[in-house]
């Protein structure tokens, strides 16, 4: 197998608050291959942004990495270490240049007295040594990519002319016209309406083949997630609880919390199942549970066991991983 | 089965002033909600789907009257009172006020922080005037946070201690405490994790069945309306473009917009391809609305007269109202 375009190892974050140190993230790996989309689920609180955002190191000054995590990124012509990055100048190549990022909320995104227009050249200028006109060019066919009308009249706007769906457009536009090997996507369809989802999410994909980039895409949605991404993480309260091909995971989820997340979801080929839904509420990261994160609301809970141990990751199929007591080796669950 | 309709709209059309272009000739304005006729029976769980921008959240505040109204009528009627509400006298007002509750989108925004959790779901209580004493209050208070699912020590508290979920929770609590007969919920489960929605959901549902409230339960979210309401109607730019009991309505969409918004919603199956009708542009501003059929701009299946002529909500079978000129050249044979 050729090698990944990002590795994250033992991924832990925490952070530093006047109610001490809280853990965000906890011993999370994962690869992202070329031209590859991986989804990440997970309800508020799961560490997911947080996760997406130490790629480009984006998390607060308060943030205290693990002092085992690496993240390594490998270019064509480069290994690079991200937590090594210290200087600003250095730090372009993960902001921007080789990994760009769009946000849920895309009228927050862009500053509201400069032309989205101007935000768009003035990335390109940073990120390489072309000329204004250059830029210029670039950005108004990209805008004309993304399947905004009238890209060159609309350069010149800003972001309150345009609709929310076209705001979206246009942060994708700006996200790849540094060309970027990876795309992060935090939420990118969660406050647009259905019909426009799915304008999205369409653009995404054809992207994603013409460009050839990976994107990581965030999301709660298990639906969009299953029509959009190759492989899969879940995660809940800072730690990954199961990760594997989508079709594994959403076929045939191994995790009690992931089974949940699909009970839960109302579901339009099924209106005769009552919702079920996951007892009790999401613990607070100041109160973490110990040994397994979900052992407070598990239904299938042994008790002491996954109150006291941490589960250990358990194979079930092709590079399906599941962090639970009831599929380690000797347990069957049915 | 004889139902009667605890409220009704009839003709009902909310406009918002715009400011001025001109200083005389007439005042431009956004039409939010035009011409809406509608029943909502007693004991229904009614859903109100549509896109932002359709009015759905302008539709359910007329019916609790707290947009002005420019056109139309609401009648509200249950076992005791029967309101003209276009044209309440303020005692009116007072005791309809009683009697339809709002329950919001953002359990962060509703609750104010400065007050316990007692106190916020007291508030409705001691305004109206509904309780006599202290300890009168705090039974009711009690009584109903029992039923709402909140943990009774915890009414001590401020909102800033609670979840998402525990704050809806309080959020409904507040609600139905003064006992109302009909319930807005506008986007109630939103801003919600998954895990949590279908509880607060069932929540909601076992409370209408308990106390035998009336639901209007606004969401742009179908496969939740799909789990909940007996009845749904459709909005598009204002209009209702479509209604029907929920079954029907998820089994044999009439409306191209219906069925486009079913299309669009994402399967849970990685391999689904089915009849996916994706729709091209967004939804037209309100302040400018197209002409003739509002969808027209988006509809696949446009001819000439959609352009030019709006078509009116016909009946096409039992409680299924659509407002198309094709529908009945489109339903698909197969069916």
């Amino acid at each position: 197998m050729s090698k990944p375009l990002i590795s994250v190892k033992d991924l832990s974050i925490k952070f530093n608050t006047d109610e001490g140190l809280v853990t965000a993230v906890d011993n999370v790996s994962f690869d992202i291959a070329p031209g590859e989309i991986l989804g990440l689920v997970g309800e508020s609180g799961s560490g997911k942004s947080v996760t997406a955002k130490a790629l480009m190191l984006l998390n607060p000054e308060n943030c205290v990495y693990g002092s085992d995590s690496k993240i390594i990124m490998n270019l064509e012509d480069d290994e690079i270490d991200v937590f090594s990055l210290a200087k600003s100048r250095d730090k372009k190549v993960i902001r921007g240049g080789a990994i760009s990022m769009i946000f849920q909320e895309p009228m927050a995104s862009f500053a509201p007295a400069i032309s989205v227009g101007d935000q768009m050249t003035e990335q390109l200028l940073i990120h390489s040594d072309m000329s204004l006109a250059r830029a210029k060019e670039i950005s108004i066919e990209m805008l004309e990519r993304v399947g905004i009308p009238d890209p060159a009249q609309r350069f010149g706007q800003y972001a309150f002319e345009f609709s929310g769906g076209m705001r979206q457009r246009a942060m994708i536009a700006m996200a790849l016209s540094t060309k970027p090997k990876l795309l992060i996507a935090d939420e990118p369809t969660t406050a647009l309406d259905v019909t426009i989802q799915a304008q999205v999410i369409d653009l995404m994909k054809d992207l994603v083949k013409e460009f050839h980039m990976a994107i990581l895409f965030i999301t709660h949605d298990l639906g969009v997630i299953a029509q959009t991404v190759d492989r899969m993480v879940v995660m809940y309260l800072g730690t990954l609880i199961e990760k594997g091909a989508v079709r594994d995971v959403l076929r045939n989820p191994g995790h009690p919390y992931t089974k949940g997340l699909m009970e839960a979801l109302p579901r339009l080929d099924d209106l005769d199942t009552p919702l079920k839904a996951i007892a009790g509420d999401i613990p607070s990261p100041l109160d973490r549970p110990s040994g397994c994160v979900f052992n407070t609301r598990c239904p299938v809970s042994l008790g002491n066991e996954c109150e006291s141990r941490i589960p250990s990751y358990t194979t079930q199929g092709d590079e399906h991983l599941v962090a639970c007591h009831l599929m380690e080796e000797g347990r069957n669950s049915k | 089965m004889t139902k009667k309709a605890l409220i009704s709209s009839r003709d009902l059309s909310v406009h918002f002033p715009l400011p001025a272009t001109r200083l005389f000739g007439p005042k431009p304005f956004v039409s939010a909600v035009e011409g809406i006729s509608l029943d909502i029976q007693q004991g229904s769980f009614f859903g109100l789907v549509g896109e932002s921008g359709s009015g759905k959240t302008t539709y359910g505040r007329a019916l609790l009257r707290a947009v002005p109204i420019a056109q139309g009528k609401i009648t509200y009627t249950d076992e005791n009172v029967s309101y003209d509400l276009t044209s309440l006298s303020a005692e009116e007002m007072t005791d309809y006020r009683k009697r339809a509750q709002l329950i919001f989108q953002d359990p962060y925004a509703a609750l104010s922080p400065r007050m316990t959790v007692r106190d916020i779901i007291a508030e409705p209580l001691e305004v109206m005037g509904l309780t006599k004493s202290r300890e009168e209050t705090d039974e009711r208070v009690r009584e109903i946070a029992a039923k709402c699912r909140i943990n009774l020590e915890h009414l001590r508290r401020f909102p800033h201690a609670f979840s998402g979920g525990q704050r809806q929770r309080i959020s409904i609590a507040r609600a139905l405490v003064s006992n109302p007969r009909f319930i807005v919920a506008d986007e109630s489960v939103a801003a919600l994790d998954v895990s949590i929605q279908a509880d607060v959901l069932n929540l909601l549902k076992s409370i209408q069945q308990d106390m035998g409230l009336t639901f209007l339960f606004i969401s742009h979210d179908l496969s939740v309306i799909a789990h909940t309401c007996d009845h749904v109607a459709v909005m598009y730019l204002g209009r209702i473009v479509e209604t029907a009991p929920t079954r029907e309505l998820f089994a044999e969409p009439r409306h191209p917009y219906t069925k486009a918004l079913l299309s669009a919603i994402p399967s849970l199956d990685p391999d689904y391809a089915g009849d996916v009708q994706k729709l091209e542009g967004e939804i037209p501003s309100p302040s400018n609305p197209p002409p003739g059929c509002k969808f027209h701009t988006r509809c696949p299946h446009v001819i000439d007269i959609c352009r030019t002529e709006e078509p009116r909500l016909s009946k096409l079978g039992f409680e299924h109202d659509v407002a198309c000129h094709r529908w009945e050249e489109l339903v698909d044979p197969s069916e």
